[in-house]
């Protein structure tokens, strides 16, 4: 988050040393973009030589991975359609990130809600077709966010590793799951692939008008949308920064962290709970195993690539989306294995990690560094960035 | 993997240039459209194509049809049963121009298949599992599946003498039709050769769970099961792990005799080379391609691995005699007089259920004889 320490802390002082005040502004805002940009092609380049090293051409592998992911109108509606989970199982882990807490069982949320958004459905069924659906959506928001609440509250008053505890708790929620479709909430007529009962076709999220994507992609970019208003525009978000900075500062200054904290994580799990009702509602049309898909898990790297901001979120879940729908194509074109593009995934994630010691080491991206003697002059300025 | 660990500096320096160039690829680099044959068929699997079996089954049948003069062959694996599964279909047709699809999963066929269905009502899909209904689906989708029971019978029969505890065990994936019925055969099918032996039943939950399957392998091996088969999508790790412990094996899917040359007896494998080529000999010659079509043994949709050196003669020669009765036709797994293992009767004295009988369809309980729990 050192974006967000150096344009609190250090004060802008426009045209202070002589420069036209815009280079000043863009020199400033610059780095969240070159850095993880620079990183971007770095991460690429290495993969190139992976793939050169089994005798493919990374130039047709790119070449491929464009027109799979991103070349045709085809290709950006198939990388929307992955991207649209993403978007809110990335959520899931960028919101509690900034109070310092690492959950990756965003996927436990996702299956619940998910169950809990097809019961919903099944219980409501003579209802109006409006009011069915906003069931489902309360039912998954709920049932997410009652998972992952609670993760947060053993965090907080139990003193329960929320990293350990939301991963298991994963495990629990598929069992559940499991449980729940070949057991109470089975129809009868899913022999061979238990399953909740199909919705109506009524009761289902259609697509966006003009685009073979469904409306969880609108859902998702305006979930992101508010997240970041909340994280950066409101005074809940504040006082989570600051919690997350320093709990123990927090908690001297007066904040309730303990609420924060269950409030953040359960707006979190809601958030991939929504995901799950989606799914069910857009996608699957019933809760099944195939709830399970791991977009909780690609959550975890889309939100840590995006550096837990929620507006960063959007391209790259598209990026990861793109990697994703490209990824049949190399199958297909250059008969490599499908595991190609976890490498490549894995290799950006690493870079990208790697990337974060760089943030205030370059003094380009810091205009009150850009005239010699201001160092001895104003040598808190080193320890803001470093 | 083939591996080529040879960099000539000419294709170093196109590497590191290729990261950089991503953006002018595509205009610069015109990749040429390797699929001018007359008809191209996609594949679509749920796992990896070599998991030495469900995956690996379909594979080996696609691979028949690359042999074919004007077939192209396009496939993809480790398709999860989400929205991909619908975009990797629509991709073959947009991008690869592929007229007939097989997605291969069982759970690809609702919503997914039906949604392409809808979509191209120009292009075929065929779905491996036997779902389709002519009241319900439209005439551009349609099923083929493989009654595999009676080999799951003949596994039975192997085992049941090489056997020396009188336990078999079977790690199973999930309690449904299918998989209750191929756990009965094989324990009806040891029953054929000693009727005192039992089977121990373990289901992991999951279709493809390595570290339970694992688990559940040794704790058959350590209740004293020396003969396992299995049906989880890859059962690589249950042969690996059985033949680790000395036990017999009886192989699922497809052929696993190289993971435990020595111990495995036999397996039942599915044959969809045969399949796969039927559907494209009509695709090809015009016809309009079957909606619905199910065979066994008998019908070559199912084959059995070849008898491995540690089966008896007095087992071949069973082997041999059982398999010969099954090819007439009309020969009968599950038949009265039958309990299930809660005492309760399913088949009354006189009463048989051949391979293709309905009522096999919603089998849900376990015969006497198998150790475990349907719930």
């Amino acid at each position: 988050m050192a974006d967000t320490v150096s344009s609190a802390s250090v004060p802008v002082m426009p045209g202070a040393q002589g420069y036209p005040t815009a280079l000043e502004w863009i020199a400033r805002r610059a780095e969240a973009f070159v850095i993880p940009l620079a990183a971007l092609i770095v991460g690429m380049a290495l993969f190139s030589l992976f793939i050169a090293l089994v005798g493919k051409s990374p130039m047709q592998l790119y070449e491929t991975m464009w027109r799979g992911g991103f070349g045709s109108w085809f290709s950006i509606q198939n990388s929307l359609s992955r991207a649209a989970p993403l978007l809110l199982a990335a959520l899931c882990v960028a919101l509690p990130a900034r109070l310092g807490l690492v959950v990756i069982g965003g996927e436990g949320a996702i299956v619940l809600g998910g169950v809990a958004a097809a019961a919903m459905g099944v219980a409501t069924s003579g209802a109006p077709a409006f009011f069915v659906i906003l069931a489902m959506g309360v039912a998954g928001l709920t049932a997410g966010g009652i998972w992952i609440g609670a993760v947060g509250a053993l965090r907080h008053y139990r003193a329960v590793n929320e990293t350990i505890s939301s991963l298991l708790m994963a495990y629990i929620a598929i069992a559940l799951m499991n449980h729940l479709v070949e057991g109470p909430l089975r129809d009868p007529a899913s022999l061979n692939k238990p399953s909740t009962e199909p919705l109506a076709e009524a009761h289902r999220i259609g697509n966006i008008p003009g685009m073979d994507v469904h409306w969880g992609l609108v859902v998702g970019v305006i979930a992101c949308i508010l997240s970041w208003l909340l994280i950066e525009k409101t005074r809940w978000g504040f006082a989570a920064r600051i919690a997350g900075g320093n709990v123990r500062a927090a908690q001297v200054q007066g904040l309730a962290v303990g609420p924060l904290i269950v409030g953040f994580t359960a707006l979190a799990g809601a958030f991939a709970g929504l995901a799950g009702m989606l799914e069910v509602a857009a996608v699957q049309g019933s809760a099944n195993a195939s709830l399970a898909a791991g977009y909780g898990y690609t959550g975890i790297l889309v939100a840590f690539l995006a550096r837990h901001n929620p507006l960063a979120i959007i391209p790259v879940a598209f990026l990861l989306g793109g990697i994703d729908a490209s990824g049949g194509l190399i199958q297909r074109r250059m008969d490599l294995p499908d595991a190609t593009v976890l490498v490549l995934q894995g290799m950006l994630f690493v870079v990208i990690l790697f990337s974060e010691t760089l943030y205030g080491r370059f003094k380009a991206f810091n205009p009150d560094l850009w005239q010699r003697g201001d160092l001895v002059k104003r040598p808190d300025l080193l320890k803001g960035t470093a | 993997m083939t591996e080529r660990f040879m960099l000539s500096r000419r294709e170093l320096l196109k590497t590191s240039a290729a990261g950089a160039a991503l953006g002018l690829a595509s205009a610069s680099f015109p990749i040429s459209r390797a699929f001018a044959a007359a008809v191209t068929v996609g594949f679509i699997y749920v796992g990896p194509k070599d998991d030495y079996g469900y995956n690996q089954a379909h594979a080996e049948g696609a691979a028949t049809l690359k042999a074919i003069e004007g077939i192209s062959v396009v496939e993809e694996e480790n398709v999860p049963e989400t929205v991909d599964v619908q975009k990797s279909m629509e991709s073959m047709i947009n991008l690869d121009g592929a007229s007939l699809i097989f997605p291969t999963s069982f759970g690809y066929f609702d919503p997914h298949m039906l949604a392409m269905c809808a979509k191209f009502p120009d292009m075929q899909f065929r779905h491996c599992g036997g779902m389709w209904n002519k009241d319900k689906h439209p005439m551009n989708a349609g099923s083929y599946f493989g009654y595999i029971g009676m080999g799951q019978y003949l596994n039975g029969v192997a085992a049941g003498h090489a056997t020396k505890t009188k336990k078999i065990g079977f790690v199973a994936a999930k309690p449904i039709p299918q998989v209750l019925l191929n756990i009965n055969s094989f324990l009806l099918g040891a029953r054929s050769v000693d009727p005192i032996i039992t089977c121990q039943v373990i289901f992991t939950g999951e279709w493809s769970l390595a570290v339970k399957e694992a688990e559940a392998t040794n704790a058959l091996v350590d209740q004293g099961a020396d003969v396992i088969t299995c049906h989880v999508d890859s059962p690589k790790v249950v042969v690996e792990t059985a033949a680790g412990r000395g036990a017999f094996i009886c192989g699922y899917h497809a052929n696993q005799s190289p993971l435990a040359p020595e111990q495995y007896l036999t397996g039942a494998e599915w044959n969809w080379a045969k399949v796969y080529k039927m559907f494209v000999d009509d695709l090809v010659a015009g016809k309009p391609l079957p909606n619905f079509t199910r065979g066994g043994l008998a019908d070559g949709f199912v084959k059995m691995s070849p008898l491995g050196p540690a089966v008896s003669e007095a087992a071949r020669a069973q082997f041999d005699g059982t398999l010969a009765e099954m090819m007439k036709g009309g020969f009968s797994v599950i038949k009265g007089p039958l309990k299930n293992n809660k005492g309760d009767v399913v088949a009354t004295e006189g009463q048989t259920f051949v391979e293709a009988a309905i009522e096999l369809e919603s089998m849900d309980y376990l015969v006497e004889g198998v150790v475990g729990s349907t719930a």
